[in-house]
């Protein structure tokens, strides 16, 4: 008996990457490119935008707020990166984007940390307008890298390092610095316990105010490393790059199992959320699926991976 | 928590104003329902500022406009007084407008219409009783329903925009009183047969207590499940009109309709006043917040301006709407 309700624990616990398991299986089963290292790689190297992006809203996510502006965040970023990028050159280009990036994440994090302003309205709203501002800096027109193939800002998206590709490097050393930064810093520490309970922080002497928007800055940061990548992988943007990307990134972050409430999760879990979700897409397409079933296979999943969550912690499926 | 502010906030006032002057009511009622004055501002410049903007048939326009935000924002308000949000109002009225033009050829114009309408109030329901049933958060459920329902819109279309073989189906709104569209007055039909319920019926009564205080509901004995499952519906079938009255105004359903129109339908309702927190706010202050949405935008447009700005003034339209709804409150509680 004791047996059956371990192995029913460790099934409630485990059940969403049992599941993974079984798909991986299914879909390696009928299309065998699926899990062959290239192929893993290619996934990885997709993922590897949102997962940036989803580091920091990780950040975000754990104080108990939203970010919804990253996706145009990095539309605008991105645009900027390659449009600066032939005019003034690559390295200034890229200090640019990362201190546009910062100061998004300023702006944001100052009308919700220190105007208590809600996350969800005011980051809707800087949606709004950093669209706004993309069709204004852009006129509506594509950008394109004049010399693709000459500039270093190759290295970002195109190359190769130890035959990994870059953005996987990057993804993996801004997961190790973020791990380190909310586990084993006071910063870390003071996110948690604005997420578990703001009030009881506040009165313990946390800068409440200050951490909130340092989360948001990580989270515009975390954005504009993620827009670098993406304009160097694509050497060009539209004013529509990065449309939807904040659905996603939630949807990884989900998935992990995050807490929308706040108070818990963790860097690596948002890595293998997105992770997960990178490789379901791309096995509905090896297997044949039209590109628009993944977006209700992402539904039932997203839903069953939180129901499960739930259901395994209040010991009982419904409320 | 809001509510419970406001109630005590009406004891006060109604104390100060038999001993002071009537002065203070009025500006009691402009605190409660910003929105208008907002309106009446910005009537005003627009009307300085462009010599068609104040004509009967423009502001006929911009009710029609406003109309299809603004059904989507009815069904808002209910879901978010019950303290609740719903993402996924544009992808709904998306496979509403499809349904509705894309089946008429097979099974007729008004089947179609009342299978569009269905599904909407069917995939409202699915997001209550999921919401209701598992206790996720309604803004996770709904931001997956909102993808799904996207891709059964594109599959069920072929990523392609549907298009009306008789073309008398987009000649069924065309009725008018005055300047005011058939489509409006639906809307209005709707907002105030809404207001009605939230403040006279016993569900309306209970979905403010709800969005309040879920737990002290409950404890109260109110089936808090239940509400919730009956806003859901309500709001996924207020789509569905929206998407019906759509198809019909354009003759064409694409796949794309109403692509991040949840988050217009949330900037009216949080405009006109209505907490995201739940339990405060009413089907008036979204009226005022989906006119003035629609009166900003139509303005903005006669006056030429490139659509970036539209982008730019929403945004901090919103921020300013939050920091004087945040003031406002901060003032009334002193």
């Amino acid at each position: 008996m004791a047996l059956l309700k371990k192995a029913s624990d460790a099934a409630q616990k485990h059940g969403l990457i049992g599941g993974f398991a079984i798909f991986l299986a299914v879909v390696s089963f009928s299309s065998p490119e699926f899990l062959t290292l290239g192929n893993i790689l290619d996934v990885i190297r997709q993922v590897s935008i949102t997962g940036m992006i989803a580091i920091g809203v990780t950040f975000v996510v754990i104080t108990g707020r939203l970010d919804l502006s990253v996706g145009s965040m990095l539309t605008l970023l991105t645009v900027l990166v390659v449009d600066q990028h032939n005019q003034v050159g690559p390295a200034i280009a890229i200090a640019y984007t990362l201190l546009a990036s910062l100061l998004i994440g300023m702006v944001n994090g100052y009308l919700i940390g220190f105007m208590r302003l809600n996350s969800l309205i005011v980051t809707l709203a800087m949606l709004s307008l950093l669209q706004g501002a993309t069709l204004f800096y852009s006129g509506g027109s594509n950008v394109n890298v004049t010399n693709p193939q000459e500039t270093w800002f190759r290295f970002f998206g195109r190359s190769e390092f130890i035959d990994i590709p870059v953005p996987v490097w990057i993804f993996f050393f801004a997961a190790l610095v973020g791990s380190f930064v909310l586990l084993k810093t006071n910063f870390g520490r003071w996110v948690f316990s604005i997420g578990g309970n703001e009030t009881a922080s506040l009165f313990s002497g946390v800068q409440t105010r200050w951490v909130v928007l340092i989360a948001y800055v990580i989270s515009g940061f975390g954005t504009g490393l993620a827009a670098i990548i993406m304009g160097s992988r694509v050497m060009g943007a539209q004013s529509t790059i990065g449309q939807g990307y904040e659905l996603t990134v939630l949807s990884g972050i989900i998935l992990g199992g995050t807490s929308m409430l706040g108070g818990s999760g963790t860097i690596w879990r948002t890595v293998i959320g997105v992770t997960m979700l990178g490789f379901v897409q791309n096995g509905l397409l090896l297997l044949g699926f039209a590109y628009y079933v993944q977006w209700l296979v992402t539904w039932a999943v997203i839903i069953l991976a939180v129901w499960i969550d739930l259901a395994a912690k209040r010991g009982r499926v419904f409320v | 928590m809001s509510n419970s502010v406001g109630v005590k906030k009406d004891h006060t006032a109604k104390t100060m104003t038999s001993i002071q002057s009537s002065s203070l009511s009025i500006l009691r009622i402009i605190r409660a329902q910003h929105i208008w004055v907002f309106l009446l501002i910005c009537m005003l410049v627009f009307s300085f500022a462009s010599p068609y903007f104040f004509t009967l048939n423009n502001i006929g326009n911009v009710l029609t406009q406003g109309s299809f935000i603004g059904f989507l924002a009815v069904g808002m308000t209910l879901v978010m007084l019950n303290g609740e949000i719903d993402l996924s109002v544009g992808a709904t009225l998306a496979l509403s407008s499809a349904l509705a033009i894309g089946l008429q050829d097979s099974i007729g114009i008004w089947p179609a219409i009342i299978v569009a309408l269905l599904s909407g109030a069917f995939f409202g329901f699915i997001n209550g009783a999921l919401v209701a049933l598992s206790g996720i958060h309604s803004f996770i459920i709904t931001l997956g329903s909102l993808m799904g329902i996207r891709g059964i819109v594109f599959i069920f279309t072929g990523e392609e925009a549907l298009m009306t073989s008789d073309y008398s189906y987009t000649e069924y709104p065309e009725i008018y009183l005055g300047p005011v569209s058939l489509t409006a007055m639906i809307f209005f039909g709707f907002a105030l047969f809404f207001q009605w319920i939230l403040s006279k019926t016993k569900h309306g009564l209970e979905t403010y207590a709800v969005g309040d205080n879920e737990k002290s509901a409950h404890e109260a004995g109110i089936r808090v499940r239940r509400h919730k499952v009956i806003n859901f519906t309500l709001c996924g079938l207020l789509a569905g009109v929206a998407g019906v009255l759509l198809s019909m105004r354009l003759g064409t359903a694409e796949p794309n309709a109403a692509r991040i129109w949840e988050l217009w339908t949330i900037i009216a309702v949080v405009l006109g006043g209505t907490r995201l927190t739940g339990g405060y706010g009413s089907m008036w202050k979204t009226v005022g917040g989906v006119i003035t949405l629609a009166a900003l935008l139509n303005g903005l447009r006669l006056l030429n301006t490139p659509n970036y700005i539209e982008l730019i003034v929403m945004g901090t339209v919103l921020v300013l709407a939050l920091i004087l709804d945040k003031t406002l409150t901060s003032s009334q509680s002193r």
